[in-house]
């Protein structure tokens, strides 16, 4: 039997300015391979990602989000990244509720010097997701209050 | 301030819609280093196609001035509104594009970088799947930055006096350094003298200077200086305000003398029958007296009455002091006070606390009478200490024949604290040569881990001790016990280690056993980063706002830290800290005013429900609440941009500058523009 | 409160005065015990080195025995039973305690081992997923759940006069397991637990240090060495009773004293006792009750000793009475456990 194309996940991650982002810089400098499915925003701190955020970006066709912020304690708003983590918590029992696996939203630690680990982060994600196939939020549960059509993304050759 | 509050900011400055921005895109091969993996120029082609876009470019090197003189002709000659750079990080490069936008008259806000280098070219191979990341990133970029608006940083007065917190050798060089510049500098410190930890020290590695020859002059010039207030026995209870402007309330603890009158002659504490133990200065190794200070060059020279064992506080009887004091500079009416200071900068040097021995029982630290520390051991050392410099055993009398020195205890140990203490290898090479210097016949063992002899002289100071016949024996200590196997441990502290450069476990019988405490974060380190609204980090060390570039500046402007409250260092290096925070806030002074990035939130006063939820969210209490209108609102020079307000806030009342609601929501749309139903992506 | 109990073989022999006081103790104190039905031996420390995957799977039926008898019994099966407890095994023996708590570990952080030992099981009909389990020692239980202060309630008689060295021997306190419950260089549980009581405690620098073991069945000379160093520390630091809490400790100390005596000429004569029976003791119980008798050096001439005010707190002379006027001497460091009675 023929191998089916791998599915490739897109995946928003949400990173802080002052670990996440930089420690993603720091992959990148290491040269630190990582899934090119992460799609980064760059936020000043966790606790600036608004739950609401994460919903846009599931229902706007990302197979999952990706939170990442300073370790706790280390915060460099003192601790944006527990605001986050309680906002998170509340958020994925909703999500739960709605359905959505809780693979799918993800809330990491990264230090700034801590490539490695976020690259594995995006990695152990991105294989979960594959595991759990595509999303299509908007196709499957949203579909009754949109009127858009349904078309069949060819993604990939 | 008043100023500030006079000149409310226009809210949104009148532009144009969204959809008639016009948008400049420029893709950076950097070398081959983004090339190699994107296709760029397709990306640019690609981005030309977009909405909003007027111009795409792909070019070797964007940054290059040659690169960054093609926007500014752009900007000016296609009369764009906004501008995206792919290229890379924007802790690389962002400031450089601003420049370039501004310099052509764009406001240096409408510029958005995507991040194609580190965040992807570099973290990938495939070059199809990094393409197409690629667009999506460009294509958010390109969503956000049409929906950006212009801002203006915001400029602030500075108040010139500066408030230091700590009186040891960190804080006592940065107030020094500040008030020999010209700027009058607030000195509080909770003890009753300053000096820190230094003035507990005899002899300093690796010169062997004696610690109060070079402190204590220090200490009389602080004391001294025009520029120096003065105030210990003094605690900082309460901070508000900004960089620049602020108000900080500070308690002054009753010392019971009336300052003014009192002459530091010494008689009360002569003549004081209430002897106890020291567990501050002395730690716990010598007396003093209810009536008493630090040590005989304290300064101030004002005595400070402990209460708990003074007599007449116990028992209302006694009065001794009162009576021989040929001031009357005594009074036990005494009341705390306080004292609010107005500063516009404020230097935390609030030093560390000692490892408590006590935690590694093995170790028999307060079981077994001949364990010292190494505070106390400094203390011994010292002559004006409480065996005036001697060498001897607990028993006070017989000096100890053979002395082990054990590295890192509490330090470099999972079970405590996994970091190094940094000046405590030295300090035992210090203790292994005077042991060597008061003992002439004792035999001294280092155990050690590593020695950490990094620092000027500091490895030649190594070899000193080496040749003078120290021996060090490599591996960490398993237990100090008493409990004699044979003849030749009987009566001795029996040291048991790995001798890992043999291999083997040895028993190594010694009269004394020095501790090399590690340095921890002080107690209430978590207290007083709140107090202040800094952070801590895990272990409780202040955190600075760049480990290697910014080491004395914290998150929050203004408040700014040195010394070992930020983590474990010697002499030296807190010094150097000292003064970098002291020409840190001269240059600051010297601006007179200081500009803020315009990365805040807004509180749009009409949306706002009172509900004061904010209020709590904000580390920087920057949200205050209008009881009168119920209304909150952000004083926009404390407050740090952080956002936590801005989700938090439930009727949306609440403006992040620079990342608002409808530009993150609208990025994330750019980043899944493939991703939406209806759209057919063909490869 | 419930718990699993498994008693291991010792204290079904040797160390019959060990489960007596446990069970009157328990008692007293509240604490619910029921017998693993059909338990086996737990491989001691011995069997490990000789086939380890026996051991394995040896331990393994004790424990998937104990997991299947003490299984919280869903009643709505609906419910996920993650809110449940997880079930308890005490286990009083050092040996028996470290072995199931290893085993449980080990097979929770290596599924090919968890495999393997379970296809064992299987022949027996019986299977164990690692952590359906938390496995504890005696004196955890009954520090932690039961605790100090319903301890300290319950005290009749202190054993004020009595001067103890603690002995928690070389297994109680192996680092890396989980349910570690003190520290394992110095531990210090079994020390409050004795002043509360009302004992005098004593330093005992080689507290965790090893009996011997076996090893007096194997190297006599290695054993007895190990014994003498144990018995000198505690008559240095004055003991009138050594406590344990494992009973192999117990049975070293206790019956080959006489012979640390012959071979080192030396005069030792300490009894050795659990916990368990001084904590009967000053629960108030019956001597009889608690087993105190079966011990091979007699206990009843350092027991009568509680209850008399005893000469002991003239050592601490140093640092907490006044100096006298030519002592020269440096104070000791404060030691706020000290204080506490």
């Amino acid at each position: 039997m023929a191998e089916p194309t791998t599915f490739n996940p897109v995946i928003i991650g949400f990173l802080c300015n002052w670990c996440s982002y930089r420690a993603a810089d720091l992959a990148g400098t290491a040269r630190t391979h990582y899934a090119p499915t992460m799609r980064p925003i760059r936020v000043m701190c966790t606790a600036r990602v608004e739950p609401e955020f994460v919903l846009k970006a599931l229902r706007s066709g990302a197979d999952g989000v990706l939170i990442a912020g300073c370790h706790p304690g280390e915060c460099h708003y003192v601790e944006g990244n527990i605001k986050a983590l309680r906002r998170f918590l509340l958020l994925k029992r909703m999500l739960t509720q709605f359905g959505i696996e809780p693979q799918r939203v993800q809330l990491v630690w990264a230090a700034a010097s801590e490539g490695h680990h976020l690259a594995a982060a995006v990695d152990r994600m991105t294989e979960e997701l594959r595991a759990l196939g595509p999303l299509h939020w908007q196709q499957t549960v949203l579909r009754a209050k949109a009127d858009i059509p349904l078309i069949k993304l060819e993604v990939g050759g | 301030m008043s100023n500030d509050q006079d000149q409310i900011p226009p809210i949104s400055p009148p532009h144009a819609s969204p959809d008639e921005e016009r948008v400049g895109v420029y893709v950076c091969h950097c070398g081959s280093n983004i090339a190699r993996t994107i296709a760029v120029e397709d990306v640019a082609v690609w981005a030309e196609q977009q909405e909003h876009v007027v111009v795409a470019r792909d070019y070797k090197f964007m940054c290059s001035s040659l690169g960054q003189e093609l926007i500014e002709q752009d900007i000016q000659a296609k009369g764009l509104s906004r501008v995206v750079v792919a290229a890379c990080s924007p802790h690389m490069h962002e400031r450089t594009f601003r420049g370039a936008c501004q310099r052509a008259g764009l406001n240096p806000y409408l510029f958005e970088m995507a991040n194609i280098r580190e965040l992807t070219s570099w973290a990938t191979d495939d070059r199809e799947a990094a393409t197409s990341k690629a667009k999506a990133q460009v294509k958010g970029a390109i969503e956000r930055a049409v929906l950006q608006e212009p801002l203006e940083p915001l400029f602030v007065d500075i108040n010139p006096n500066t408030l230091v917190v700590g009186g040891g050798i960190a804080g006592l060089t940065a107030a020094l350094e500040l008030a020999d510049s010209g700027y009058h500098v607030y000195l509080v410190d909770r003890d009753s003298s300053i000096g820190g930890q230094m003035a507990k020290l005899d002899k300093t590695f690796p010169t062997l200077d004696c610690a109060a020859c070079i402190l204590t002059p220090k200490m009389v010039d602080a004391a001294n200086h025009p520029n120096i207030t003065l105030m210990t026995w003094s605690e900082v209870v309460a901070v508000d305000g900004f960089v620049g402007n602020f108000s900080v309330q500070v308690r002054h603890k009753p010392r019971y003398i009336i300052e003014d009158l009192c002459t530091g002659c010494g008689t009360c504490i002569e003549k004081c029958p209430s002897r106890v133990l020291d567990q501050h200065f002395e730690v716990g190794l010598g007396y003093h007296k209810a009536i008493d200070r630090n040590f005989p060059q304290a300064v101030p020279k004002y005595p400070v009455i402990d209460t708990t064992h003074c007599i007449y506080f116990q028992r209302g009887k006694c009065r001794a002091c009162q009576v021989v004091c040929p001031t009357n500079a005594i009074d036990f009416t005494q009341k705390e006070t306080f004292e609010q200071l107005e500063v516009g900068n404020i230097i935390l040097a609030t030093g560390y606390e000692q490892f408590d021995a006590r935690r590694v029982p093995q170790y028999g630290y307060g079981r077994l009478a001949n364990v010292f520390t190494s505070m106390e051991f400094e203390r011994m050392v010292n002559a004006a200490g409480p065996t005036s410099g001697q060498v001897v055993l607990r028993d006070g009398v017989s000096a100890p024949q053979s002395v082990g020195i054990i590295h890192c205890v509490g330090s470099r140990d999972k079970n405590y604290n996994e970091y190094c203490s940094r000046a405590c290898c030295m300090a035992a090479l210090k203790f292994a040569h005077l042991v060597h210097e008061r003992v002439p016949d004792a035999e001294v063992y280092n155990f050690y881990i590593d020695i950490r002899a990094a620092g000027k002289h500091y490895e030649e100071f190594y070899h000193r001790v080496l040749e003078e016949g120290t021996h060090f024996i490599r591996g960490r200590v398993a237990e100090v016990t008493d409990a004699a196997r044979g003849p030749g441990e009987e009566g001795k502290l029996i040291i048991q280690a790995e001798d890992t450069l043999i291999g083997k476990q040895r028993r190594i019988p010694v009269d004394m056993v020095v501790l090399m405490v590690g340095m921890e974060a002080r107690h209430d380190s978590r207290n007083v980063a709140s107090t202040f609204g800094l952070g801590c980090d895990f272990e409780g060390w202040f955190t600075e706002r760049h480990a290697k570039l910014d080491p004395v500046v914290t998150m929050t402007e203004g408040i700014l830290i040195a010394g070992a409250c930020q983590g474990p260092k010697a002499i030296p290096e807190s010094v150097a800290q000292g003064s970098a925070a002291a020409a840190r806030v001269a240059g600051l002074i010297g601006r007179r005013t200081i500009k803020l990035e315009p990365v805040r939130a807004s509180i749009e006063a009409a949306a706002c429900s009172g509900c004061r939820i904010c209020n709590n969210v904000c580390p920087y209490h920057a949200i205050v609440f209008h009881e009168a209108i119920k209304i909150s609102e952000v004083i926009t020079a404390l407050c740090q941009g952080c956002g936590a307000c801005v989700a938090a806030c439930p009727s949306a009342a609440i403006t992040g500058a620079h990342f608002t609601r409808e530009q993150v929501l609208s990025q994330i749309d750019g980043l899944l523009w493939d991703m939406q139903p209806g759209v057919l992506v063909l490869a | 409160m419930q718990y699993g109990y498994y008693p291991g073989c010792s204290l079904e022999r040797n160390a019959g005065a060990y489960h007596d006081s446990t069970m009157a103790v328990a008692g007293v104190l509240g604490l619910q015990f029921t017998e693993v039905d059909d338990w086996n031996c737990c491989g001691a420390t011995e069997f490990f080195s000789v086939h380890q995957m026996q051991a394995y799977a040896l331990t393994g039926r004790n424990l998937a025995l104990a997991a299947d008898q003490f299984a919280p019994k869903a009643a709505l099966p609906v419910i996920p039973v993650e809110a449940a407890e997880t079930p308890q095994l005490v286990a009083p023996c050092s040996a028996c305690y470290l072995n199931l708590s290893k085993v449980d570990r080990y097979l929770a952080s290596s599924p090919e081992l968890a495999a393997k030992v379970n296809t064992a099981l299987d022949a027996g009909g019986l299977h164990y997923d690692p952590g359906s389990l938390r496995v504890r020692h005696l004196l955890d239980v009954v520090v932690n759940d039961a605790g100090y202060d319903a301890i300290a309630a319950r005290v009749q008689r202190a054993l004020t006069g009595l001067r103890v060295a603690p002995y928690y021997g070389c297994l109680v306190v192996r680092p890396g397991f989980q349910g570690q419950f003190d520290d394992p260089e110095y531990p210090t549980t079994l020390d409050k637990l004795m002043r509360v009581l009302g004992a005098k405690v004593v330093d005992f620098p080689l507290k965790a240090h090893c009996c011997g073991g076996h090893m007096t069945q194997i190297s006599e000379d290695v054993a007895l060495e190990l014994l003498r160093r144990l018995l000198k520390n505690a008559a240095e630091y004055q003991a009138d009773v050594i406590v344990t809490l494992c009973p192999m400790c117990q049975l070293n100390l206790d019956v080959f004293q006489s012979a640390v005596n012959r071979r080192f000429g030396t005069n030792f004569n300490l009894p050795v006792l659990f916990f368990t029976q001084l904590m009967g003791l000053a629960f108030g119980l019956a001597p009889e009750r608690l087993g105190i008798g079966k011990e091979f050096v007699a206990s009843r001439p350092a027991l009568a000793k509680i209850g008399t005010s005893g000469e002991v707190e003239q050592e601490r002379a140093v640092g907490k009475r006044a100096k006298r006027r030519n002592d020269q001497s440096l104070p000791m460091p404060y030691m706020p456990e000290e204080e506490e009675r």
